[in-house]
């Protein structure tokens, strides 16, 4: 049965309409989370406001069950689901770029999207900086080029490299996502929570 | 800036547990029905792909980075999965902002700093999401988010990078938050 747009049973143009329903519903979802907003995001970094954490992990053990019991129940086909490759070297550098980025900006591409959409000057800027920044690398991916390829280690689960199964894996995910929950209760009741 | 008790706040913002249960099963959809996660940043390439070819047809060919991408998207590098998906997250966004009355016009930042201090480092920080993204194969969103459902080491590890990193120089960059 699934996934439908790979094997056909829907179009590629109902694929890149329900595309955009897709989006509606990311965007709302963030922007009513208070992704939109810079200071809520960084909150993690500080203690002071650990929605990030939250919404980011329930997300993560929510897709991730699903797609293990969907597949269970052979209502998707996992082999079709595209899962993403590991460039070790680039993974790394890549998110320690990113990371930067992050604290210095406050947002990361999606969210600042929903920050534009309700006004954020900040927001909007930051997207300007994204122009900049995909622009620069593609300018000057000859540099990168060497970096950007090294240590391909093809499309490993994480599961597999820790010779878990997928269900147990599964599990430790939660425990850990739990356990993180609760340092993060924790934190925001013990640091000051400004309002913004 | 309208000044909220936490008892508005918590009845404005959704409870974030439900929020992330709520984007998880977005996500799950997005895997269902196009066999692929949700993301961001490939929304942004497509844009500065497709302008590089508007601009100078020639140029896109002396990059190889833009020129690969160009090939993969034969025909136009607008008509993406992720393009379609990001003009809904715009709708989607402002939709939300309207009913919970947040549409406002404003550059917002901690009251120790200016909005010009802001604006430059939303800026600088955009230039390198921008950029790492290009060199990390996604953002938040493709990479570490949909990476982690599908169970994808290199989702973890990017998720771990970007999250560590972060953390690691939150100091540095206390004063413009905190």
């Amino acid at each position: 049965m699934g996934p439908l747009a790979p094997n056909e049973i829907i179009s590629e143009n109902t694929n890149f309409l329900l595309a955009f329903f897709i989006g509606i519903a990311f965007g709302w979802v963030l922007e009513s989370s208070g992704f939109s907003s810079s200071r809520k995001l960084a909150g993690i970094f500080y203690g002071y406001d650990a929605v990030v954490l939250k919404v980011f992990f329930t997300a993560a053990i929510t897709a991730m069950l699903g797609l293990l019991f969907m597949s269970a129940f052979g209502w998707i086909d996992l082999t079709l689901v595209y899962v993403n490759p590991t460039y070790l070297t680039s993974a790394i550098v890549g998110g320690v770029v990113m990371g930067a980025g992050f604290i210095m900006g406050g947002f990361c591409p999606g969210t600042s999207f929903c920050g534009a959409a309700i006004g954020k000057i900040d927001a909007m800027v930051f997207i300007g900086g994204l122009f900049i920044g995909v622009y620069g690398f593609a300018f000057t991916y000859g540099w990168w080029e060497k970096l950007y390829l090294a240590r391909y280690l093809g499309e490993p689960k994480i599961s597999d490299k820790l010779g878990l199964s997928d269900g147990l894996f599964g599990l430790f995910m939660i425990l850990v996502a739990l356990g993180m929950f609760v340092v993060a209760e924790w934190a925001e009741k013990k640091f000051p929570r400004e309002e913004y | 800036m309208t000044i909220n008790t936490s008892k508005d706040k918590s009845r404005k913002y959704l409870n974030p547990y439900l929020g992330g249960v709520l984007l998880g099963l977005v996500l799950l959809s997005a895997n269902f029905i196009a066999g692929r996660g949700l993301g961001a940043s490939g929304a942004i390439k497509s844009v500065v792909a497709t302008t590089i070819g508007t601009v100078n047809k020639d140029a896109i060919g002396t990059m190889p980075f833009m020129a690969e991408y160009a090939e993969s998207h034969s025909g136009n590098p607008m008509k993406s999965w992720l393009v379609f998906e990001m003009f809904g997250v715009i709708v989607g966004g402002f939709l939300s902002g309207a009913v919970a009355g947040r549409l406002k016009l404003k550059v917002e930042h901690s009251p120790k700093i200016s909005s010009r201090r802001r604006l430059i480092f939303a800026l600088a920080g955009g230039i390198l999401f921008g950029f790492g993204s290009q060199l990390g194969r996604g953002c938040t969103s493709g990479s570490a988010l949909s990476g982690m459902a599908v169970l994808s080491l290199g989702g973890f590890i990017t998720m771990m990078a970007i999250f560590g990193t972060a953390y690691a120089l939150a100091y540095f960059f206390r004063k413009n938050w905190i």
